[in-house]
């Protein structure tokens, strides 16, 4: 620790500020336009009524969309984590001096625009597209069948999107690993499924934990895949806040929405970390 | 050993590694229909979403779109300003969260978590509401886009410059000022130049968050429009195939950059 008592405070101080004015107080904000009096305009100003109808409106007109949030990001999470391991497993174990490279391939999709890779899945997902013709060629998809516009699409987009946010934290953990403690196992006759299950795969749990979290947040507030590659019967509940918000000038509701999906959200993050028993992570 | 436990060990060892290979080529699917689709020519068709003729006037002429150039400038000038004052911000406080100790330091590390795990809807109707309870409400703009992007680059940074200064041994430091190197002069010549790929990693990260950011941005932008948000009106009409060529062009500059930084970081590694 370094000289001069209060040098933390000043190179805190800018950063801090800015969290704060631009990230926690806009919090308080959601809250206050949440119980606006929905009679109100964005023109002719709202009052802060206190009105907690607001959430039972909102749930009582959206609880589809936000459910229907919640069950893709949970399948999307789900899938993200069997492809994610599997890849995060391959480069810590079995990619020898290539790790390096495999992991800079991970990170890479994020360099190209995330609007411009959905389109291009819905360019794959085509009607007439590669894709769909196989499927129908192997009976698995009717002949007038179809992948856009279905859930298939939206959650095939949302796993797309989001898997390095897994692989990652699992890369991370994997790689913490001592292989020593996978020897002693197979030294001890554990077949190598045995050892897995037994040794590394309790050892990985933060990295599951952190992976399937960064993974569930993002994938449960997401509207582009749902807009770019379902219909309007796979709306999201962050189709319908930004909607609420920028076309409709409905702020009460908005607001009010948008608290329950965090509340929400807050809520099954802090079970899931009581449950996976890795408080320490955050 | 039996032929069913040798059998069972190939399969660990090589259809691991097959199928990571798999799950990568799937992320990679997409990267390559947008390279591909910035050769197409679909000036005759309708349809966007199948390759008809190969051309090069996509290249040739990027501009063409309506619109489109001037919002990937203004995506550009957003995405260096947020980072150059993110980068700044965040870099210093990582410094005092790594080397300083100060009351509220455990809240600070908490409070820098969250705007990574909270989604994006919820940030970004959460700033739109202060805009708007502020009386910012009609001239939401470039300025408002700037604040939301340093808000959530800052994190990332600090998160990426406090891995590198966590994992820099301090003796360098004290080696120094046991030299007689001033304070400055140490953290000038020893401390920033071990630091510094930690610090452009950061900026490069945040420059591609900001660049990319859509649904924060969508909320906040008013009237102005972004690279994203251009792709996102366009997206319902028809999209121009220059859009493949912008996606072709960062996806190339910013591999170029990591790989650069990646080798640079190795042969100091080396050197030291």
């Amino acid at each position: 620790m370094r000289r001069g008592r209060f040098t933390g405070y000043w190179l805190m101080l800018p950063a801090g500020l800015w969290l704060a004015l631009f990230f926690v107080i806009p919090f308080y904000s959601l809250l206050a336009t949440s119980l606006f009096d929905p009679k109100g305009s964005v023109l002719t100003g709202y009052d802060v009524d206190y009105r907690f109808a607001n959430f039972v409106d909102a749930l009582d007109q959206f609880w589809e969309p936000l459910f229907r949030s919640l069950w893709y990001a949970g399948v999307a999470t789900a899938i993200c984590l069997v492809l994610g391991y599997v890849l995060a497993y391959a480069i810590a174990f079995k990619a020898g001096r290539w790790r390096t490279l495999l992991l800079v391939l991970v990170i890479a999709p994020f360099f190209t625009s995330f609007l411009v890779r959905t389109l291009s899945w819905k360019l794959i997902l085509a009607d007439d597209g590669f894709v769909v013709d196989t499927l129908q060629f192997l009976q698995l998809l009717g002949d007038d069948g179809r992948l856009l516009a279905t859930p298939v699409a939206v959650i095939a987009g949302l796993v797309y999107n989001f898997l390095p946010f897994m692989v990652l934290p699992l890369y991370a953990s994997l790689e913490k690993i001592d292989a020593r403690l996978v020897e002693a196992a197979s030294d001890l006759y554990a077949s190598p499924s045995r050892g897995f299950l037994k040794v590394t795969l309790p050892l990985s749990k933060p990295g599951v934990v952190a992976g399937t979290l960064l993974t569930f947040i993002p994938a449960a507030g997401d509207y582009i895949n749902a807009a770019l590659l379902g219909s309007p019967n796979q709306r999201m509940v962050g189709n319908v806040i930004q909607n609420l918000f920028t076309s409709t000038g409905d702020y009460a509701t908005a607001g009010a929405l948008s608290v329950i999906l965090m509340a929400i959200i807050v809520a099954m993050v802090m079970v899931y970390i009581r449950t996976a028993g890795t408080e320490e992570l955050v | 050993m039996t032929g069913l436990q040798r059998a069972g060990r190939w399969v660990g060892e090589h259809l691991v590694l097959a199928a990571g290979l798999l799950v990568l080529v799937y992320m990679f699917v997409p990267i390559a229909v947008v390279m591909l689709m910035s050769f197409n020519d679909n000036s005759e068709s309708r349809n966007v979403y199948a390759f008809r003729d190969f051309t090069w006037s996509n290249w040739a002429n990027p501009c063409r779109p309506d619109g489109m150039c001037e919002a990937v400038v203004r995506s550009i000038e957003i995405g260096l300003l947020a980072t150059l004052v993110a980068t700044l911000l965040g870099s210093l406080a990582a410094f005092a969260l790594v080397r300083h100790d100060f009351i509220g330091r455990s809240v600070a590390n908490t409070v820098i978590f969250l705007p990574m795990a909270s989604p994006e809807i919820v940030m970004g109707s959460s700033l739109l509401a202060l805009f708007v309870a502020g009386g910012f409400g009609g001239r939401l703009g470039f300025v408002t886009i700037f604040i939301a992007h340093v808000m959530f680059c800052l994190s990332f940074v600090i998160v990426t410059v406090k891995a590198r200064l966590s994992g820099l041994d301090q003796n360098l430091e004290q080696a120094a000022m046991d030299l007689y190197a001033s304070e400055w002069t140490t953290f000038w010549r020893v401390t920033f130049p071990l630091v510094f790929p930690g610090v452009a990693a950061a900026a490069l990260l945040s420059f591609s968050l900001s660049f990319d950011d859509f649904i924060i941005t969508n909320l906040n932008a008013g009237q102005t429009v972004t690279f994203p948000m251009f792709v996102w009106g366009v997206a319902q009409r028809g999209i121009p195939m220059q859009v493949n060529v912008v996606g072709t062009v960062m996806f190339l500059i910013s591999l170029f950059l990591v790989v650069t930084n990646m080798l640079v970081t190795r042969k100091r590694v080396a050197a030291t």
